[in-house]
């Protein structure tokens, strides 16, 4: 399984891993939901990091897709809660 | 995955197969990606001047803010020696406000370096895809039949158009940031060109509007404690010779104070 910080790099993970990445996406989004943006920051951080220490970064020479994409990691609690609806932050 | 992560990856996944599905046949494929890609590195290029020039202007306004806190400072302790306390009050709320606007610049040229370096980046990374891509495209149509071409094709052309896509995200993010710093470094301006930082003995002896405002803006404890300590430290020598308010002021204009006193 591939995985791209979004303005960082891809990683690869483990299949196995997708557990572990779905607990701490729920996480990010109970605090986003729950208007906590202290706990937004640490989860949202602590999904990154884990990404970062558990992946294997990919090589800039190879060209593959990823299956999961995360944002960027200065991305704010006001744009986590809206930012990906519709066109958002990606221009065509 | 339906969350945060989720989103992310359906919106750009469209953006992707959008920009793929423009060809139809696989050398179509090949060139359409590559001129996108070409044109991509280009505008990432035009972005981070974009950056440096609103770096530049914040720079420039910060060097005018330092002098003008320089200048206030001297002036309130030129008219404080002369004995114009209500002048000395109006140079520090003005020097207030300088050195508080001088503090969101500098919070801002620090995000904008950032946001410089980060483009940088994923220009680097972007060169390198295009390069690969280059390479492998060679290897595809001289080693593959034409059904097994169009899936590696495929699969490159999906890593690169990431790629450029994250690009363009970055980029755009830049871009709002940038603005959002035009808006400031405008108000600054504004605050300029209404003679905030002007030479404070050029001021007539009433208080006008810019100065009613002023004192709502900066804040009192601060000019008050300055205000203190200037008169502590013009009280030490006995009665503020000269010669203890130059070293601080800095400047050459700094052991004149009967001038403040006519203002």
């Amino acid at each position: 399984m591939i995985v791209r910080i979004s303005g960082e790099d891809q990683y690869r993970l483990a299949d196995e891993q997708k557990d572990r990445l779905n607990e701490l996406d729920n996480a990010v989004v109970t605090a986003c939901e729950g208007g906590d943006e202290q706990g937004y920051a640490d989860t949202f951080a602590a999904l990154l990091d884990y990404v970062r220490s558990n992946g294997e970064r990919v090589g800039d020479d190879e060209l593959a897709g990823s299956d999961l994409i995360l944002p960027p990691a200065d991305l704010s609690f006001a744009e986590a809660g809206t930012a990906f609806n519709g066109e958002g932050l990606i221009p065509d | 995955m339906a969350g945060l992560t989720g989103r992310m990856s359906t919106v750009v996944k469209a953006k992707v197969s959008k920009l793929l599905d423009r060809a139809e046949d696989p050398a179509e494929t090949l060139d359409y990606s590559y001129q996108k890609q070409v044109e991509q590195l280009q505008n990432v290029k035009k972005g981070i001047a974009d950056v440096v020039t609103a770096k530049k202007r914040l720079q420039m306004q910060e060097k005018t803010l330092q002098q003008s806190v320089v200048k206030l400072d001297t002036q309130a302790r030129q008219a404080l020696s002369s004995g114009n306390e209500d002048l000395a009050r109006t140079a520090l709320e003005r020097k207030n406000v300088a050195q508080t606007e001088l503090q969101g610049l500098d919070g801002q040229v620090a995000e904008l370096e950032q946001q410089q370096q980060k483009l940088i980046d994923s220009e680097q990374k972007l060169r390198a895809k295009i390069e690969s891509f280059r390479t492998k495209k060679e290897v595809i149509k001289a080693q593959y039949s034409a059904a097994e071409a169009q899936v590696r094709i495929s699969e490159a052309a999906t890593g690169v158009g990431e790629q450029m896509a994250d690009v363009g995200l970055a980029m755009q993010r830049a871009v709002d940031k940038t603005e959002n710093m035009k808006a400031r470094a405008d108000a600054v301006s504004e605050l300029e060109a209404a003679g905030t930082f002007d030479d404070i003995t050029a001021l007539g002896g009433g208080e006008d509007d810019i100065d009613r405002q002023l004192k709502q803006l900066s804040s009192q404890p601060a000019v008050d404690e300055d205000l203190e300590k200037m008169k502590a430290e013009l009280g030490k020598g006995g009665g503020g010779e000269a010669p203890q308010i130059a070293p601080s002021g800095g400047a050459g204009e700094g052991a004149q104070p009967s001038e403040s006193g006519q203002a």
